[in-house]
């Protein structure tokens, strides 16, 4: 297990050091160079000095190696180019926490109640219950995120009063775009459990279990549920890593100050130093849960094992 | 047969399959009686509704997708399994009657210990602590002979042989001490060797316990050495029963004739074909007009087309539904030589 660990790391290094590659020569084959569009108008002798304070005037492999040196020595992604003095990494810290705070409220309502949502429609199949949430999370599927947040915002905010549009600070500006968030998460996991339920309840032991005269909750319960949630930890993985990077639309629609704000406009400012960080931070992330997710497997069903057996 | 107390008793039993294609009629008015502490074979081919039959004993069936038809009875000690409400069935499931299936790779939840998966029906059905029941779970796990059984119980399905699992769901079905167990076809996933192993178990366990045993299979070699009583089923319907012995030596309904006949023997030459039934069984979802086998039969009569036979009673036990036991019916030898005797 120790040894199958160790090398799941080194294969996130691999991994990792390929999408920071990737992400920083694209970046950098992209017509024009970040600068150019602020420092036009400068005298050159400025200019000169822009680029030198950003590393610009080097051949691009040499940029690539003082941006990885940097990287692993002290992990420093360097500083925005669009807001000079602001560190990437600082406001990556920043942004991750605001929007895991909104994120990890909407993914834990979203599972929760999807979950249960999909296992009840499973077990009431083809009956009213089924139909009711299969039409729910096909509504969440569907509806495109900015819809459902202006009608929210419309319903809670214009009409009853409840709570406000935008902004950030109490817990009041969170409800909105923690309901926002769930919809979507709550229609996926609905829908994904509801399949894999039907799935394993149709198997033989839960006849077996039946037999037994285990009560049907119990059923639900004990053999049911953890025979067809693996299907529900492999898409939460990713969700967990994106829960940090944040949701784009919906904080651009509530004004929240997460990671998505940041990483949307960096793309538009073509901050690039914000662009690279913020993607080999969401893949780090990425990798790092994924590991953890293969761990469960094991966990949850006995027969996965991650080693090789003797 | 010794005792003759009935502790089941099925009545007119009528199981519907609604699909979309419309009502499959798949278990067509069977009725029978099971004794205290015998051994009663269902034989039939597959998808004669024996195995319908035996779950519906149970109730384990999908409520829209499948049906028991109104007026169907099944008397457990007097009260009607079909009217039960949860609560009742629940106890009446696993405690008084147990359900072994045929599969013992997938009967079994892969995500559970062994001992658990024994230990959960055991308190169920008694006021146990989960210490208690872990501990009579190794016990039952003991009692079909698994070896090691301490270490066993800690295992997961999949880390244990088809036998070994075979024998789990035995124990399971064994736990609560039921008056009766129903056997779906228990060796048919199994290598012979394993086959023998298991049916030895049974006899053992019947010994030890004067289970009732309503045993479910197509195996005629099996039902050979292990049953008291045959039921031939056919077409969701028995179209003969009686003793062991007189099915075999005397089988009266050509269809368990055709059955007999299947089955290789040890004197018959190894260059002969062996005899098989041609044809398929009728299609269930229509109604049946006449004898279910009339189009497989090789002694097809005008009537056999028109009337559905009514059952026949031989003489001990030994009764069978075919028009050839009428005193009008040409006389075809050994199936119906008895025939004045009976009619």
């Amino acid at each position: 297990m120790f040894r199958y660990i160790l090398k799941r790391f080194l294969y996130m290094f691999i991994t990792l050091f390929c999408i920071t590659a990737a992400t920083f020569f694209l970046m950098h084959s992209i017509p024009g160079d970040p600068l150019s569009y602020m420092a036009k108008k400068l005298p050159d002798q400025t200019r000169e000095n822009y680029y030198e304070k950003y590393g610009l005037n080097e051949s691009v492999p040499k940029q690539f190696g003082i941006f990885l040196k940097n990287i692993v020595t002290e992990f420093n992604f360097g500083e925005s180019i669009r807001y000079p003095g602001r560190k990437v990494t600082e406001t990556i810290v920043e942004g991750a926490g605001v929007s895991a705070a909104v994120g990890f409220q909407a993914l834990f309502w979203g599972v929760s109640i999807g979950i249960i949502l999909g296992v009840i429609a499973a077990y009431f199949r083809n009956r009213w219950p089924d139909y009711l949430i299969m039409f729910i999370a096909i509504l969440g599927v569907t509806i495109p995120v900015f819809v459902f947040a202006s009608l929210v915002q419309y319903l809670f905010t214009v009409k009853l009063r409840w709570f406000p549009t935008t902004g950030w600070g109490s817990w009041k500006e969170m409800v909105l775009p923690v309901i926002t968030l769930a919809l979507g998460s709550i229609a996926g996991y609905a829908r994904y459990m509801k399949s894999s339920v039907l799935e394993t309840i149709n198997q033989d032991y839960i006849l077996t279990a039946r037999a037994k005269g285990v009560s049907e909750f119990n059923i639900l319960r004990r053999h049911v549920l953890r025979n067809s949630i693996i299907p529900a930890v492999t898409i939460l993985g990713p969700e967990i890593a994106a829960v940090f990077t944040g949701a784009f639309v919906t904080e651009k629609m509530f004004g929240i100050p997460g990671l998505g704000f940041y990483y949307v406009n960096s793309i538009n400012d073509r901050d690039y130093t914000m662009i690279i960080g913020t993607t080999v931070f969401y893949a780090i992330l990425f990798v790092a849960v994924q590991l953890v997710v293969d761990i469960l497997y094991g966990v949850i069903d006995p027969r996965i094992t991650l080693t090789k057996q003797e | 047969m010794e005792q003759q107390e009935k502790i089941l008793e099925v009545k007119n039993l009528r199981v519907n399959f609604n699909t979309y294609a419309g009502k499959i009629q798949a278990v067509r008015g069977v009725n029978f009686s099971l004794y205290k502490g015998e051994t009663l074979a269902i034989v039939g081919e597959s998808g004669c509704g024996k195995t319908v039959t035996s779950k519906a004993l149970l109730r384990l069936y999908q409520p829209p997708l499948v049906s028991v038809a109104e007026g169907s009875e099944i008397l457990y000690d007097g009260q009607d399994v079909l009217k039960m409400n949860k609560k009742q069935l629940q106890a009446y499931r696993g405690r008084e009657v147990g359900m072994i299936f045929q599969d013992p790779m997938t009967s079994l939840n892969p995500t559970m210990k062994v001992g658990d998966q024994i230990a959960e029906a055991l308190r169920i059905h008694n006021k146990i602590s989960k210490k208690e029941a872990a501990v009579l779970a190794v016990e039952k796990l003991r009692l079909v002979d698994i070896p090691n059984p301490e270490k066993r119980a800690e295992c997961y399905p999949h880390q244990l042989s088809g036998g070994m699992r075979q024998r789990v769901v035995i124990a399971i079905a064994l736990s609560c001490s039921p008056k009766i167990i129903i056997a779906d076809e228990p060796t048919t996933a199994l290598d012979v060797t394993i086959q023998a192993q298991i049916l030895d178990l049974l006899m053992e366990i019947r010994e030890k316990t004067h289970t009732a045993i309503i045993l479910v299979t197509h195996d005629l070699g099996v039902v050979a050495n292990f049953a008291s009583r045959i039921q031939v089923m056919y077409a969701g319907q028995i179209v003969e029963r009686g003793s062991t012995r007189d099915l075999f030596y005397q089988p009266r309904h050509p269809y368990t004739r055709a059955l007999l006949d299947s089955v290789p023997k040890l004197s018959s030459k190894t260059h002969g074909e062996l005899y098989s039934l041609k044809g398929t069984p009728p299609d269930l979802i229509l109604e049946l007009k006449g004898c279910p086998f009339a189009a497989r039969c090789q002694y097809c009569m005008p009537v056999c087309q028109e009337r559905m036979p009514e059952e026949i009673d031989l003489g001990e036990g030994h009764s069978v539904s075919c028009w050839l036991q009428h005193p009008m019916a040409p006389d075809v030898g050994p199936l119906n030589d008895g025939r004045k005797a009976g009619a």
